[in-house]
Order: structure tokens, then C-alpha cells, then sequence
């Protein structure tokens, strides 16, 4: 039994090295071949000043900060839109996966309608949609509706009150030349992608709730009903513990491909990191690390995400015990 | 749509990848034989910007950049037509360069030391002098980019622009948000709806822009201020001195066919013409042809392919187009302009 353990142990410490070994040998011909073709490389740009703005951060951002700050300045805005995205898209879709599931005609042709057109759609394009429907529609920045005294809606978006940045306590948005100045701006590039993404992913979400409340036996449901549990009773204390372990799995990879697709940002405008990285390709010509970059960042997204998953599996497994 | 975004950067990503880990250097004159061999010369150009290059309703490519590869393609395969474009955004052009994709980028392209002395490339020469500008809606009333504080700009990423745009905003001390598209239709159909307050690019582009894309051209004005020195020229991998030298001298015979009054028309008198620096041109007196590993007649191919540079110049951009630019900086350099050649000699 040990022995074998051992022999395991040390088969799997083997395969890593050579794993290591290869990687390190694809790098070494890379540089080796990137050199002997004159093209530089390596990651000294990171800490130069990035010498370019971007249009809208939650970090502050000026071009002469460095071109790590401006990738985390992607970052965040990544996250900025990927979360709340998440949120709806998780809230909308459990909606819509129960609305087909409905005894309600007309609610069920709604949903399932719903799915197949967003689901049928590529997302590329609903977003342009979005983007353009958006942008066509509200007024210009010079002409920008005024929806309470320090509210005020355009094609520069929405604008609101925001905690002033300079000793100033509230940074109130105010009527100016080229349009809307101050206070803090909802762009409709982002509005845009938060509701392309959230609604896309709602879809998806549909259909796994659906399916993971279709994957508890019938027998159990006529059973609850049976001992006379109400359909509340039923759907909370038998049919959704029960549900989520199979919902959970298949609903994190969709918060991911959401993660993901939010990097068709920079077809519409957003500086999320996928754009910031892409212009940081452009002005240093350092292809290979930007998208290295990039990788290494959705690879730890991605990590986080799934023991996020496996954590929120093992509660929801607890919960089912008690219930 | 074709691919979706995220498959294109993947696949230049792992072409990328798959050039980098192939060993064999580019070997001298290898260009030139490939292009021999398949008699085609494959040329990037942009995805449309009219005057440089763009695709007619039938396919056919036209613009000053266009004109380049034409003229290359006389000089090395005795026919303008062996010509592939690859049409390329801001963003692929370097990618599909290093890669080998094509043989010559002319497009659009500003000459700069990151560009230059990182990429694995080289700039040949310069086609096309031009300068960032602004368009702007006429309704804001602007007659200055000084006035533009607090305007968001609409430009496209991968490109010169981007940079210019914060750096000379900063100088100015005025705060600008610039909104970045990948793609130039996005960006330019953004400004159009009212997203931005001004568009920024090259100026040639700016005129294009306005006189074809606008839904009513004179509802813009392109503002005073030119930002940037923006030198536009064709582009050629590293490794491979004698292409690089050919695309060169190709583009400086075009200029001197200017200075000595060659024309497409009056090519073949020309050929009789007792000035020795004419008859060398032409491959009437010594044979430059060979030294540049291409037959004695290769610039009065190009010439009679595409005129001189002051021919194509007016046809694709200047007075004869729709864009009716100024010759300006690009007039000869006897003529107060910056269009200089090294003899043919
Ligand atoms: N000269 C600048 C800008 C060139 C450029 O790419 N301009 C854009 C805007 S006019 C363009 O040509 N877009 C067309 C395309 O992406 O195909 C550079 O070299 O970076």
C-alpha cells in the first residue's frame, strides 16, 4: 500500500518536471527565435509609463502612471462589469428557468422563447445592438435629459452625484460645452455590455436551473405533496436543495464564460482588460507577453471561480443534509 | 460578421506562436524567390480607407497604398495585377507581417522608433507625410482642439492615434476621454451617432471620412490642428536586406520619375530621352535592375504600371480624386515639399 502511494507519488512529481521542462524549453526557442528576428521581448514595459488615458476606470488612472497600473485599471474594470452582470444574469435566469417550468401557458411560451432567441443569437452581435440601440436613441450630451436636479441621461450615458475627488465632499454632474462635467458617468458602453451580457447569460441559466430541477425525481414531488406540503414547502425543502448540487457546477462555468465573453468589450468601447492589454500590445509590440498576460489572468479568474464552486458545493450538500 | 473577435486574436495569437517557434531565420532574397515562385505578391493593406486602399462594389483594390504594391508587383513579376491583398485593421498589420503572412504591409502605417526597432520589421520609405487631426460636428461651434476640454474622442485602438491624442491633450493641460473601438467601422459609426464629440485619426483619413462616411458631410469640419508627425509607409519583415532594398528603390524611382517629368503617357518617348539619369532610370544606359536582383527595365515597369508618385498622388488622393487633399508636404522637395529620393544612380 505504501509502496504503491509512493511509486504514485513519484510518478506524478516525474510528469510535472517534464511538464516544466517543456515549458521552459517552448520559452527558451520563443526569446531565442524572437531575438535572432529582432523583435524585443520581455517585461520591462510593465513598470514604463503607459502614455496612453483611459476612458473610464474605477482606479485612478493618468497616462503617466505605469503600464501595470493601466492592465489593473482593465482589470477592475472587468470585474466592475462582470459581477453585477452575474448577479442579474443569475437573478433574471433562475426567474426564467422556473417561469418554464410554469403550469402557466402563456408564462412558459414566454421563457422558453426568451432562451431560444438570446441563446440563437451570437453575443457579439446583440451587443453592437445593444450598443447602438442605446447610443441612437438618447439625446446628445449637449441636450442631455434631466431626470432629478443632478441626474441627467445622454449618449455620454447616465450621470450621477459622486463622492467629490478633490476635498470637495460630493462632485455634483453639471451642464457644460461639450456636455455632461462631473459626478460619475454609467457610459453606455458599459451599460451596453452589462445588459448584453446579463441577459445573454440569463438565457443559460434558464436552462440550468431548469434542468436541475428537472433532474429531482417526480416520485419525490407527488410524494412532498402527498404528506401534504404546500407547492412553497415543496419547491424549498425538497425540490431546490436537492437542485442545486446539479445546478451549482454547470452555473459557475457560465459565471465564467460570462467572465469571459466580457472581453467582446472592446468591440464597443469598454477599456476592460482585454482592451487595455490589446492597446498595450499596440504601443509596445510586445504580442507574446501581452497575451501571456492575458492568459495567466483569465487562468486565475478562472481558478478562483471553480474553488468558489467546489466551496459553494460542499455547503449546499451540508444544507441538503439538514433539510 | 465573420469569425467572431475572440477566434481572430486566438488564431493571430497561435500563428504568432507558431512563428516564433519555427527556427530557420529568414534567409536573404527568400522573399523575392517565394514571390517568383508563386508569381503573386501578397500586400496588406487596411480594410478600407478610400484614397489609401479600398475594395470597389467589385472587388477591386484601389488608393495610393494599393498603388505600391501595383508598382512592385511590375517591377518584380513584369504585371500590376499579380497582386493578393490582405485586408488587415489596425491591430493585425504587425502580427500578419512577422508572421509571413504577407510580404509587405502598405498601409496606412506611421513610421516610429518602437515600430522600427522592435517589431523585427523595417520601414522602406515614406509614401505619405500626413499629421493626426479632429473632426468635429458643426454644431459645437469649434474652431479650435483647445476648446475640446472635457470631450470625449473617439478613435480606434492598435494605432499612433491613441497615444498622440493623451499626449498632446496633456501638453495642453486639458483633460479629454477617449473612447476606444478595435474596429474602424464601430468607432467611426459611434462618432457619427453623437457618441463622441470628436473623431480623431491621420487627416487623409479624416477626409475620407468625412466626404464618404458622414451622413452629411457638411454637418463636420475638420479642425485647424494637426497633433502628430504621421509618416505613412510600406513596411517589411527583418532578415531579408534584398527585399527590403527592392520595395525601397521601387518607391524612390516613382518619386524621380516625378522630378524628371516621366509620365505614364509619355513613358515610351521618354525611353529615347538623351538625359543619362533618364536612360539609367529606364534601363537604357547601365542595368540598376541587376543590382537589385530584378530586370533592367523594372522602374519603367512601375512607372507605366502606376505613373510617377505626383500621378498616383493626384488619382488616388489629390486633385483628381474626391478627396482633393493638397499636395503640401508631399510635393517635391524642389517644389517646397518633403518628397525626396535618393538617385537612381
Ligand atoms: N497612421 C496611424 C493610424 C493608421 C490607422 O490604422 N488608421 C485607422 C483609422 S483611419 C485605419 O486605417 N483603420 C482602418 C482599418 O482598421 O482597416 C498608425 O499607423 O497607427
Amino acid at each position: 500500500m505504501q509502496g504503491r502511494r509512493q511509486r504514485e507519488l513519484g510518478i506524478q512529481a516525474l510528469l510535472a518536471a517534464a511538464l516544466l521542462a517543456v515549458l521552459w524549453w517552448l520559452l527558451d526557442v520563443t526569446a531565442a527565435n524572437m531575438a535572432e528576428r529582432g523583435i524585443r521581448s520581455g517585461f520591462d514595459f510593465l513598470t514604463e509609463p503607459a502614455g496612453f488615458a483611459i476612458g473610464e476606470s474605477l482606479l485612478p488612472f493618468d497616462s503617466a502612471d505605469s503600464t501595470l497600473l493601466a492592465l489593473a485599471a482593465g482589470l477592475a474594470n472587468t470585474l466592475r462589469v462582470a459581477l453585477p452582470a452575474i448577479l442579474i444574469s443569475t437573478l433574471l435566469g433562475t426567474l426564467i428557468g422556473l417561469g418554464r417550468l410554469s403550469t402557466n401557458l402563456l408564462l412558459r411560451g414566454l421563457c422558453t422563447a426568451y432562451v431560444e432567441t438570446l441563446r440563437n443569437v451570437p453575443l457579439l452581435l446583440q451587443l453592437l445592438a445593444w450598443y447602438f440601440v442605446v447610443t441612437d436613441l438618447l439625446p446628445l450630451a449637449s441636450e442631455a435629459l434631466q431626470l432629478t436636479p443632478h441626474v441627467f441621461l445622454s449618449k455620454s450615458g447616465l450621470s450621477l452625484p459622486w463622492f467629490g475627488g478633490d476635498g470637495s465632499l460630493i462632485d455634483l454632474p453639471l451642464r457644460g460645452d461639450m456636455g455632461i462635467v462631473g459626478g460619475a458617468a454609467l457610459t453606455p458602453e458599459f451599460l451596453a455590455l452589462l445588459l448584453g451580457l446579463s441577459l445573454y447569460t440569463a438565457a443559460y441559466v434558464a436552462e440550468t436551473v431548469r434542468a436541475g430541477i428537472q433532474s429531482v425525481p417526480r416520485g419525490q414531488s407527488d410524494a412532498a405533496l402527498a404528506l401534504g406540503l404546500t407547492r412553497a414547502q415543496l419547491f424549498r425543502l425538497v425540490l431546490l436543495p436537492q437542485a442545486l448540487r446539479s445546478i451549482i457546477p454547470p452555473l459557475t462555468n457560465q459565471h465564467l464564460s460570462l467572465t469571459k465573453n466580457a472581453s467582446l468589450a472592446v468591440a464597443i468601447g469598454y477599456p476592460d482588460l482585454v482592451s487595455v492589454a490589446n492597446t498595450t500590445l499596440n504601443q509596445t509590440g510586445r504580442a507574446a507577453e501581452c497575451i501571456a498576460l492575458i492568459m495567466a489572468v483569465y487562468l486565475i479568474l478562472s481558478l478562483l471561480t471553480a474553488w468558489l464552486s467546489a466551496w459553494l458545493e460542499r455547503r449546499s450538500g451540508r444544507w441538503a443534509e439538514r433539510s | 460578421m465573420r469569425l467572431p473577435n475572440i477566434a481572430r486574436r486566438w488564431l493571430a495569437a497561435i500563428a504568432l506562436l507558431m512563428l516564433l517557434l519555427h527556427l530557420s531565420p529568414a534567409h536573404a532574397g527568400k522573399t523575392l524567390d517565394q514571390i517568383r515562385q508563386r508569381a503573386q505578391l501578397v500586400c496588406g493593406v487596411s480594410t478600407g480607407v478610400i484614397g489609401f486602399s479600398s475594395a470597389d462594389s467589385q472587388g477591386r483594390w484601389n488608393g495610393l497604398d494599393v498603388d505600391v504594391c501595383r508598382a512592385i508587383a511590375a517591377a518584380v513579376l513584369n504585371d500590376p495585377n499579380k497582386v493578393k491583398y490582405v485586408p488587415l485593421n489596425a491591430q493585425q498589420r504587425f502580427t500578419a507581417l512577422q508572421s509571413g503572412e504577407v510580404d509587405l504591409l502598405s498601409r496606412n502605417t506611421t513610421w516610429t522608433l518602437t515600430r522600427d526597432a522592435s517589431l523585427g520589421l523595417h520601414f522602406t520609405a515614406v509614401t505619405y507625410y500626413d499629421g493626426q487631426g479632429f473632426l468635429v460636428p458643426k454644431r459645437l461651434k469649434l474652431t479650435s482642439a483647445k476648446q475640446l476640454k472635457n470631450a470625449e474622442i473617439c478613435v480606434q485602438s492598435g494605432t499612433t492615434t491613441e497615444k498622440n491624442l493623451s499626449d498632446w491633450f496633456k501638453a495642453q493641460g486639458i483633460k479629454v476621454k477617449p473612447v476606444v473601438f478595435e474596429k474602424f467601422e464601430a468607432s467611426i459609426k459611434a462618432f457619427f451617432s453623437g457618441r463622441c464629440q470628436a473623431y480623431t485619426t491621420d487627416a487623409s483619413a479624416l477626409a475620407f471620412i468625412r466626404s464618404k462616411e458622414a451622413p452629411k458631410p457638411d454637418d463636420y469640419v475638420v479642425l485647424p490642428e494637426l497633433i502628430s508627425k504621421e509618416p505613412l509607409g510600406p513596411v517589411v519583415r527583418r532578415g531579408d536586406d534584398e527585399w527590403f532594398a527592392i520595395v525601397k528603390w521601387v518607391i524612390f524611382a516613382l518619386i524621380e520619375a516625378e522630378e524628371y517629368g516621366i509620365t505614364q503617357a509619355n513613358l515610351e518617348q521618354m525611353k529615347a530621352s538623351p538625359d543619362p539619369a533618364i536612360q539609367r532610370l529606364l534601363g537604357g544606359a547601365e542595368d540598376t535592375g541587376k543590382l537589385l536582383g530584378l530586370e533592367r527595365d523594372w522602374a519603367a515597369r512601375a512607372v507605366k504600371a502606376v505613373g510617377n508618385y505626383g500621378e498616383m498622388f493626384q488619382r488616388n488622393v489629390g486633385s483628381a480624386s474626391p478627396l482633393k487633399l493638397p499636395r503640401g508636404l508631399n510635393a517635391l522637395w524642389n517644389k517646397g515639399g518633403l518628397m525626396y529620393a535618393p538617385p537612381v544612380r
